[in-house]
């Protein structure tokens, strides 16, 4: 992930503005640049797309996946879905706010992590479930989730 | 000789140290001077022996697991590449009885082959079907998928023939074939596995149905939880552009394995709304809009994404096409239960001992899949309830395990089949939290397009939680009754038309839990997805 940067993300939207449908893979290839919609980028995407800014927000803001925000160094998703909680996925996020000291949803003070809920993995038969930064985790006790957070956050 | 030593790269198996095994193997051989193949293969999905490392003798495939990576060392001492005995030894892979005890029609090859080696598709009767299309008649194509009984496996059954037939009478310009990758069920995983463990099967599905129904483009809309099924599929798509059958023309492209036929396909990827799973939403998310439903009609078979006649189907659906055309529409049909025909991928998910993807002919019954197979919940408690067929299945208590798997049985019970998800839960299950929670996920995932599920399911919590306080709870229970009415009547799709089988289940089968006294009152929906949620 890089800092904000205009004329990247100018390049970006070039390169996918004639797909059918591009709003979504531009959006794609925003945040995964950059680790989020900056706001700057609105307008951009909207003119490229002959699109209002209205429409444009109106999808950021649909989908769970789009930030508004830079998101910490390393992002933890946790499945709190049924399956996940059938294997005691609550007692695992209330163990992990507590550890951080940040809710579901939120960034550690000093940027290191995001911890967001997600319904679903769908790496169901190894409940809890867990993805740290992309890679799959299965079977995470309170124990390997610290695991996680820890040598995540050594790592920087 | 080189001997092939066979390590998932499944996300599942991934998510148990799979890639630590893969590389421990590798630097073990070679520092032993060890001539191995590796191959990264699907998961055979049988994940609580996962990582699952398979090595190939004269006598066939042995498999061990779980192999942690501090095994490896041992495993070469023992002589596994010879298929010698290990304590982490299981046999013969074919003859686990957990595999062997399985009717693999769609996932014949999941987990056999190197995903994204052509070659092996071919060599495990990949291609087949297409070849057979071919040379066919799309009438006789979707007379032939019609025949098998072949219904959609997102969940609601449709019988896939008609639909099919729907788009082949329309005329247009354009058509395309949309898949439908969006497995959002909790409990569910059967399309992930075959987008990284047998994608040029889905390909080849795909590209039947667009011969069918004479498309020319293809989407497959896959959900953003998987990222490494995007890549999988995003890497077999340009295999099957570059490559052809015995050095033709491509698998995809211009000259579909050189018969003339335009064929295009691209994976879009989702971005974490579970109403793109239904299949208006998905059309308009593909579109590039909020991921909101439409009216029906119009059908989307006829006027579907950018208002051109569509056929979307589930991921398994289109999966299963290809040995349909290769075997014929009898073989398949074979299987099955009364109008459920041919085979069922039951995910078994949740509190449960041995859990994994089973695919059986229909008509098995609960009990024998999460017993027979599944060998009780993991925890080793009493079971207490079941969910089949995700966030909106009902909930059924043991009494019920003998439903058979079967559309029809199911619906009988007010439950629902689903995408085949059964989720255990063990006797510590709060049907009421259950319950609430449906409520919660309905609202927090409402497209809002229609009022009965956005408003309905925001207070369904509050009802649900002042039962739970057990304030005034007969009134708010016959309040709750009401409004699950309203909503199974008044939505617009299945999110706030089936939420309240969940709901109402759980009160039906476990009144006990709506009759206790209050606890400590529990949050309510978190504000933060009021913000984003301007409607709640």
């Amino acid at each position: 992930m890089q800092a904000w940067d205009a004329d990247r993300a100018q390049a970006r939207i070039r390169e996918l503005e004639r797909l059918p449908g591009a709003l979504l893979p531009i959006l794609h290839a925003l945040q995964e640049e950059f680790g989020y919609i900056h706001s700057d980028a609105l307008p951009m995407v909207a003119s490229a797309l002959n699109l209002s800014h209205a429409e444009v927000h109106g999808v950021i803001s649909f989908y769970h996946d789009f930030r508004h925000a830079p998101p910490g160094k390393h992002v933890l998703k946790i499945c709190r879905a049924e399956s996940c909680q059938s294997m005691g996925c609550d007692a695992l996020v209330q163990h992990v706010e507590k550890r951080l000291g940040v809710k579901l949803g939120e960034t550690t003070p000093d940027h290191s992590l995001t911890v967001e809920q997600v319904f679903c993995l769908g790496n169901c038969a190894l409940s809890p479930a867990v993805m740290l930064d992309g890679e799959p985790y299965g079977r995470v006790s309170p124990n390997v989730a610290d695991f996680l957070i820890d040598s995540s956050r050594r790592a920087q | 000789m080189s001997v092939r030593v066979y390590v998932p790269r499944d996300s599942a198996a991934l998510s148990v140290g799979a890639e630590g095994v893969a590389r421990a193997i590798a630097s073990e051989a070679s520092s032993r001077r060890l001539d191995i193949t590796l191959v990264r293969n699907g998961s055979r999905g049988m994940f609580w022996l996962e990582p699952l490392v398979e090595v190939e003798t004269p006598s066939g495939r042995v498999a061990y697991g779980p192999v942690t990576r501090e095994a490896v060392a041992g495993l070469f001492d023992a002589g596994f590449l010879e298929g010698k005995p290990h304590a982490l030894s299981l046999g013969p892979t074919e003859e686990i009885p957990y595999l062997k005890q399985q009717e693999r029609l769609t996932f014949a090859r999941c987990g056999i082959v190197d995903p994204l080696s052509l070659t092996d598709y071919i060599a495990h009767g990949g291609y087949r079907g297409l070849q057979r299309a071919l040379s066919m008649t799309p009438e006789d194509i979707v007379a032939m998928v019609t025949n098998s009984g072949l219904r959609g496996r997102g969940g609601a059954g449709f019988p896939t023939g008609i639909k099919w037939k729907t788009v082949l009478g329309a005329s247009s310009d354009q058509k395309y074939i949309c898949c439908n990758a969006d497995e959002g069920d909790s409990g569910t995983y059967a399309d992930r596995m075959i987008m990284e463990g047998d994608p040029f099967l889905l390909i080849e599905g795909m590209t039947i149905a667009a011969i069918a129904v004479g498309a020319t483009q293809g989407y497959i809309y896959c959900r953003s939880e998987y990222p490494h099924a995007f890549r999988t599929l995003q890497r077999a798509i340009a295999i099957a552009y570059e490559n052809g059958y015995l050095g033709e023309s491509g698998y995809l492209g211009a000259n579909v394995a050189g018969s003339g036929k335009r064929f295009d396909l691209e994976v879009r990827l989702g971005a974490g709304a579970y109403i793109c799973g239904e299949e208006t939403s998905m059309l308009e998310s593909l579109e590039g809009r909020r991921g909101q439903i439409r009216p029906k009609p119009p059908l989307p078979a006829l006027e579907g994404l950018f208002g051109k006649p569509t056929v979307v189907n589930n991921l398994i659906t289109l999966a299963t096409v290809p040995i349909i055309l290769d075997q014929g529409a009898e073989y398949y049909r074979d299987f099955g239960m009364g109008r459920s025909r041919g085979t069922i991928t039951i995910q078994l998910a949740g509190n449960i001992k041995h859990g994994g993807l089973v695919e059986k002919a229909f008509g098995i019954t609960l009990h024998d899949a999460i017993y027979g197979f599944g060998g009780g919940t993991a925890s080793g408690r009493p079971l207490r309830a079941v969910q089949v067929g995700g966030p909106l299945g009902a909930y059924f208590p043991a009494s019920l395990l003998d439903t058979p798997l079967d559309y029809e049985a199911f619906a009988s019970r007010k439950g629902m089949l689903g995408h085949g998800g059964i989720v255990v839960f063990d006797d510590t299950v709060d049907l009421a939290k259950q319950a609430r929670f449906a409520m919660e996920f309905c609202a927090i995932e409402s497209c809002g397009k229609c009022t009965p599920c956005r408003v309905g399911s925001t207070r369904g919590v509050e009802v649900i939680d002042r039962i739970i306080a057990n304030d005034n709870r007969t009134k708010h229970l016959e309040l709750l009754d009401d409004l699950c009415e309203l909503m199974t009547d008044g939505s617009l799709c299945a999110l706030g038309g089936l939420i309240p089988l969940p709901v109402m289940s759980a009160i039906r089968n476990f009144p006990e839990d709506f009759d206790k006294p209050a606890p400590a009152p529990p949050t309510l929906i978190d504000p933060q997805n009021r913000e984003t949620r301007p409607w709640h």
